[in-house]
């Protein structure tokens, strides 16, 4: 009997193992990796335990009875990366196209349900047809499962998708709903609706690439946070991405031996001495950061704001900064959506906040006005004033307006502020300010250009510097920026034990 | 700096900034005020019939045409009272999105 038994499932998993072949034919064809060899490419070697191998279709209706279809079309387990356990499944697009049937999405689900009660991330890969036609509500429901449970565990345990292939119509919302999502070039495709409905109903024509591509995920849409060239570049961001983020939100991300960045230059001297030249925030953070390693998120959506995780001390931290090498730093619709998301992040995640200000003020424009530019920079200050994590912002060079206020000012509830000594805090830059208040004197004056210079010179000297602010109390200190990562180094010591309450309730209502 | 070369002006509150312009500020489209006087296809179709003739004074909400499009028949409103001055298409007639089917005179 017990032999018996044996030799059923021995024939059993051969019969799926068999599969394995034909995924890798079918996948191949379309220059992809299976989702045996995505997810053995991810995790540590020899870490992967599968789950409800033997699982198949819940339906037997329309032919699904006389078809095999191998695991369901998802393969689902356990694992660890880089040393760190999660969860993780995979579909697969060679076993009925991916399709999402009942049993599918009940295999995903179980798994996220263990990732959410044991505390550990959650990695999805989807490569899918979208839902399985033959089961109808059936599938339907499965997707409702799925992005409820993305839902719940948002904020509880770090959750990622990667995008391998087709995600489209519902499907793309559960990607939408968590915190990372990855795409890689040319393999990548998500949109609600397809070229096709969109050719029938608006006879607008465009290509499944061009409508939802990688590039347009990761440049125009916003949708995507990291892009690769290849699935094996992709595998190596998430590798990193992973060893950046706590396990859950009762934990703190793992920390690394502390290293000095790695850079030979000094900050001082990636400045320029003209305000109006840029510089890239991106040399000022690897001047700061642990071994010069920054994770950039979204370096191709609104790189006018860079957000990302680097170490201080060897402890994780995000960094904010206004990006003045493009657009000049202004803040937009696009920008405020990237920092206030990721601000909320690093805060639900007990990841410490850097800020680096050089913002000139709001990108002005219709455009910008039509699409809520109101609501979406209101964002912004939402996040920053609920985030009770440690605060830390060093306001570089310009902090104008409404852009000084967003960027983790005092106001907000910045713990530790400082400002380089070249750092001009004021309503706005010296030209503006000076053609407004002096606009008469301008005006009558024999020889209005010298007069408008003259007063322009007399606003820098007096409100273009941090004293002003630091005089108000609303600055700690003014510091050289080579002293930079010292300060920083020094506020995060001080704010580990960092106990804000938050006000009971059940949740506020960020503007979306 | 690489990106030396490739900086642009940028001005802001009259104060002229050097940087990068990213595609999409480039490419953001210019306001174009709402024009009244002229009546667009909101959808690509077909002309299945007109109400209307030019010379007529029309009220807001007054049926003008019908589009079919996606085999729905859309009855087209007038979105202001107005004389029709021209009308620019007729039965049977493929219209593409945006094109301009009626002029009115106000």
């Amino acid at each position: 009997m017990l032999r018996q038994l044996v030799d059923f499932f021995f024939k059993k998993k051969r019969q799926i193992d068999e599969s394995e072949q034909i995924a890798k034919e079918k996948q191949k064809k379309q220059g992809k990796l299976t989702a045996r060899e995505r997810i053995e490419r991810i995790v540590d070697p020899g870490s992967f335990h599968e789950w409800d191998m033997f699982v198949q279709q819940a339906s037997t209706e329309l032919g699904l009875d006389k078809k095999f279809l191998p695991r369901d079309g998802v393969i689902t387990g356990t694992a660890s990366i880089m040393g760190h356990p999660i969860c993780i499944y995979a579909q697969d697009f060679s076993v009925a196209g991916g399709s999402l049937g009942l049993a599918h999405a009940r295999k995903i689900t179980k798994i996220m349900d263990h990732a959410i009660k044991l505390g550990i991330p959650i990695i999805g890969i989807n490569d899918s047809g979208g839902a399985r036609i033959q089961e109808g509500v059936n599938s339907l429901a499965g997707y409702g499962e799925i992005f409820y449970r993305n839902t719940k565990a948002s904020g509880v345990v770090p959750q990622i998708s990667i995008i391998l292939g087709p995600c489209a119509g519902g499907a793309v919302y559960s990607p939408a709903l968590t915190d990372f999502v990855f795409v890689v070039d040319k393999i990548s495709k998500m949109f609600i609706t397809g070229p096709e409905v969109i050719k029938t109903v608006l006879g607008e024509e465009i290509s499944m690439e061009e409508l939802g591509g990688a590039r347009v995920q990761a440049e125009i849409a916003g949708n995507a946070h990291f892009f690769a060239e290849s699935e094996e570049e992709c595998f190596e961001q998430v590798k990193k991405l992973v060893t950046f983020i706590p396990w859950n939100n009762k934990k703190k991300a793992d920390p690394f031996p502390p290293k000095p960045p790695k850079v030979d230059y000094k900050i001082s001297q990636i400045i320029p001495e003209d305000p109006r030249q840029p510089y890239d925030a991106r040399d000022v953070i690897k001047a700061i950061v642990d071994d010069s390693d920054f994770l950039e998120i979204m370096p191709h959506f609104a790189p006018n704001v860079v957000i990302g995780f680097a170490r201080m001390n060897g402890e994780t931290i995000g960094i904010v900064a206004n990006q003045p090498l493009v657009l000049a730093g202004v803040l937009d619709v696009d920008s405020s959506d990237k920092a206030a998301r990721f601000i909320r992040f690093c805060d639900a995640f007990n990841i410490p906040l850097l800020t680096l200000v050089d913002i000139p003020g709001y990108l002005p424009g219709v455009d910008q006005e039509h699409s809520g530019v109101i609501r979406h920079g209101a964002k912004i200050l939402y996040a920053y004033s609920e985030a009770t994590v440690p605060k830390i912002t060093v306001i570089m060079r310009k902090a104008y307006g409404g852009g000084y206020i967003a960027m983790c000012s005092r106001h907000l509830g910045a713990d530790f502020v400082f400002a380089w000594p070249m750092a001009e805090i004021a309503v706005m830059g010296p030209e503006g300010a000076a053609n407004i208040i002096y606009k008469n004197e301008i005006a009558n004056s024999p020889n209005p250009e010298e007069t408008r210079k003259q007063k322009v010179q007399e606003y820098i000297e007096k409100f273009a510097n941090p004293f002003v602010a630091a005089s108000n109390g609303y600055i700690d200190a003014v510091i050289e920026p080579d002293e930079t990562r010292k300060y920083v180094l020094h506020s995060l010591f001080i704010s580990k034990n960092k106990m804000e309450q938050v006000l009971p309730k059940k949740h506020g209502i960020p503007p979306f | 700096m690489e990106h030396k070369d490739k900086l642009q002006g940028f001005i802001l509150d009259d104060t002229k900034y050097f940087t990068l312009l990213t595609k999409k500020f480039q490419k953001r489209k210019k306001y174009q005020p709402s024009d009244y006087t002229k009546l667009r296809a909101f959808i690509p179709g077909v002309i299945q019939k007109i109400y209307v003739e030019p010379g007529q004074n029309v009220h807001k909400g007054q049926p003008l045409l019908v589009l079919e499009a996606m085999k729905m028949k859309n009855d087209v409103l007038s979105p202001i009272d107005a004389k029709v001055q021209s009308i620019l298409v007729k039965v049977g007639d493929v219209v593409s999105k945006d094109q301009i089917l009626i002029e009115f005179q106000i």
